[in-house]
């Protein structure tokens, strides 16, 4: 049974009979895929950009999520007239499986009615991209003129890329790496054992008993999103600054601004994300080695691409940080793929690629342009391009 | 379609003339790899005259910025490191622009060069030429001309040298000049195989088309 359904916050697709194979061996039979489409799509099918969210990210790259009124992701960069152009191009994201925001994941009920737990599935970044492939059949949408997407979304990019080149005309991996690196796996561990440190976790739990380990969880938050920031930002930001207080407590209240910071990131994370999904995602991150599934040659995974790839990276981002970007230019070269590579200059980490940097809006809208024009669509202005 | 060469006059400034001659022994619709792309300027050209597929590899990360934002394939990347990760004969044609001069061992790119394509061009401003003699005898100092502007302390061209010398490591690598156009006060000058010592000092720019 097929079911297609408007759910309050975006679309949602129902498969009772999907059949997803994953790459752990076991099957998901029951898959509902969350997702959000902008624009229209032409009549050649040719315009459709798929947009990858980040481990923490869901469907909602543009607009607000209804359902909590937050602004999009990555309002600055989707929308009308905006890099990537909702008046141009037919814009999908979906939520990916193992999420938390609508799709299939481990607090999704099981056939008896009870959540997953940690009876779901280990899931891979290339478990999410045949999700997100199952979803363009569904729509019948043939190929992608663009797939893009930073950090866990950069993955899955490049995962469409080696695994489902066919269907990709054009690739945009941003702050991304082909593989986790040790140092992005011991941070993700940190994050797990806060969780599963937690007492209110239950083993997994928690749903049943109706409790949550928000501490936990908040803890992993907090970890991480150090990461996701620089030395330089967070001392421009904050500096040693008190927070409400003119000396210093003698105790452990967040006497720092930093510190206050950080307990507010991870309280209003643990609001909007599920534990489980938390451990699931950052596994599959984990578990990400492009290059381990072609022989341990990153260049064979890219071998006969046809795709043109633009790889953006930021200076000050040293959770992927742009020698793996080199790594994966060098590979994409060694493979004869067209490939551009801009490193953009920032103070503000890994979370440069969602914030407002105008160089990336400026490589991303030329890249598109040349991608469009090679593609045979339309320019912005409505003319005809040319066909060289 | 324009004929570069025709149009190579006194109107353009020598950098221009350079790109002009290099895009007139560019075969249409060919695979060009740039090795020191700049801001894409050449790039640009080969794609509207001479419909190439054409990738580029910049060290200015300025440079390469300007250029994938105005649609080209450029990486960043360094001529003396980074060849070695370009498949052998992935392009038709290698273009080194006024780059030779800058890098740290010439003979090792020009060998890289030769392994990636089957036709390399390659330009160089001619340390040969009388004006550059006559200011480092007369003078007795470094020539600094519109080519060459920078102080010898703050110039990146530490490797310059005259045509003749560059046929010799041509003959070293076992590269054949197909063709050498050179460039005396505005005008082109064409001719095939070594050139002569007169060319060598009457040449400011040298363009050579080689194979192996």
């Amino acid at each position: 049974m097929i079911g297609q359904e408007n759910a309050a916050d975006g679309e949602r697709l129902v498969l009772e009979n999907a059949q997803l194979t994953l790459d752990n061996g076991s099957v998901l039979d029951t898959l509902t895929l969350a997702y959000r489409t902008y624009g229209a799509l032409n009549a050649d099918k040719s315009n459709a950009i798929l947009i990858c969210h980040a481990l923490t990210g869901d469907h909602h790259p543009s607009g607000a999520n209804p359902l909590t009124g937050r602004a999009g992701w990555w309002d600055n960069m989707v929308g009308p007239s905006k890099p990537i152009d909702t008046d141009r191009y037919f814009v999908i994201c979906q939520n990916v499986i193992g999420g938390c925001a609508g799709s299939t994941g481990p607090s999704s009920p099981r056939a008896d009615g009870t959540p997953y737990g940690l009876d779901f599935p280990v899931i891979t970044i290339g478990d999410m991209v045949r999700a997100q492939n199952v979803l363009l059949d569904r729509l019948e949408i043939p190929d992608l003129f663009c797939v893009i997407g930073g950090s866990m979304g950069g993955m899955q990019v490049l995962q469409w890329a080696a695994a489902h080149g066919e269907r990709v005309f054009s690739a945009i991996p941003i702050a991304t790496a082909a593989r986790h690196s040790s140092q992005n796996i011991a941070f993700h561990e940190v994050g797990r054992q806060a969780i599963l440190a937690d007492p209110d976790w239950q083993g997994g739990n928690y749903a049943a008993e109706n409790t949550a380990p928000r501490k936990g969880l908040a803890v992993a938050r907090m970890a991480a999103h150090i990461t996701y920031l620089s030395e330089a930002a967070l001392q421009r930001k904050f500096g040693r600054n008190l927070q409400d207080r003119d000396r210093l407590s003698y105790g452990f209240e967040a006497d720092f601004q930093i510190e206050s910071y950080l307990r507010h990131q991870g309280i209003s994370f643990v609001d909007r994300f599920d534990a489980n999904s938390y451990l699931y995602i950052t596994r599959a991150m984990d578990y990400f080695d492009l290059a381990a599934d072609y022989g341990g040659t990153l260049a064979r995974a890219f071998a006969n691409t046809k795709a043109r790839f633009c790889v953006v990276s930021f200076t000050s981002d040293w959770l992927f940080p742009t020698s793996e970007s080199i790594s994966l230019v060098r590979a994409l070269n060694a493979a004869g793929a067209n490939v551009s590579f801009v490193e953009i200059e920032s103070d503000k980490g890994h979370d440069a690629f969602l914030l407002d940097e105008p160089e990336m809006e400026q490589t991303i809208i030329g890249f598109l342009n040349a991608a469009a024009i090679a593609r045979g669509l339309p320019l912005a202005d409505g003319s005809e391009a040319r066909h060289d | 379609m324009i004929d570069p060469r025709a149009s190579a006059n006194g109107n353009l400034n020598e950098k221009r003339i350079d790109l002009m001659l290099i895009a007139s022994l560019v075969e249409q619709g060919t695979r060009v790899l740039d090795i020191g792309c700049g801001n894409g300027v050449l790039m640009e050209l080969l794609v509207a005259e001479r419909g190439v597929d054409a990738r580029g590899l910049e060290l200015s990360q300025q440079g390469v910025n300007a250029c994938v934002s105005r649609g080209l394939a450029v990486v960043q990347g360094n001529a003396d490191t980074d060849l070695s990760y370009y498949p052998d004969q992935g392009f038709d044609t290698v273009i080194l622009s006024q780059t030779l001069q800058a890098t740290q061992r010439p003979k090792e790119v020009l060998q890289e060069m030769s392994r990636i394509g089957s036709k390399l061009i390659v330009s160089i401003p001619n340390f040969g030429h009388w004006r550059i003699r006559l200011a480092l005898a007369l003078r007795g100092r470094m020539p600094e001309t519109q080519a060459l502007s920078a102080t010898w302390y703050e110039t990146a061209n530490i490797h310059l040298c005259s045509m003749l010398d560059l046929i010799d490591l041509c003959d070293a690598l076992s590269l054949r000049v197909e063709t050498c156009l050179t460039v005396t006060n505005g005008k082109v000058h064409q001719s095939s195989g070594r050139p002569s010592a007169r060319q060598n000092l009457m040449a400011e720019l040298v363009v050579f088309e080689l194979t192996r």
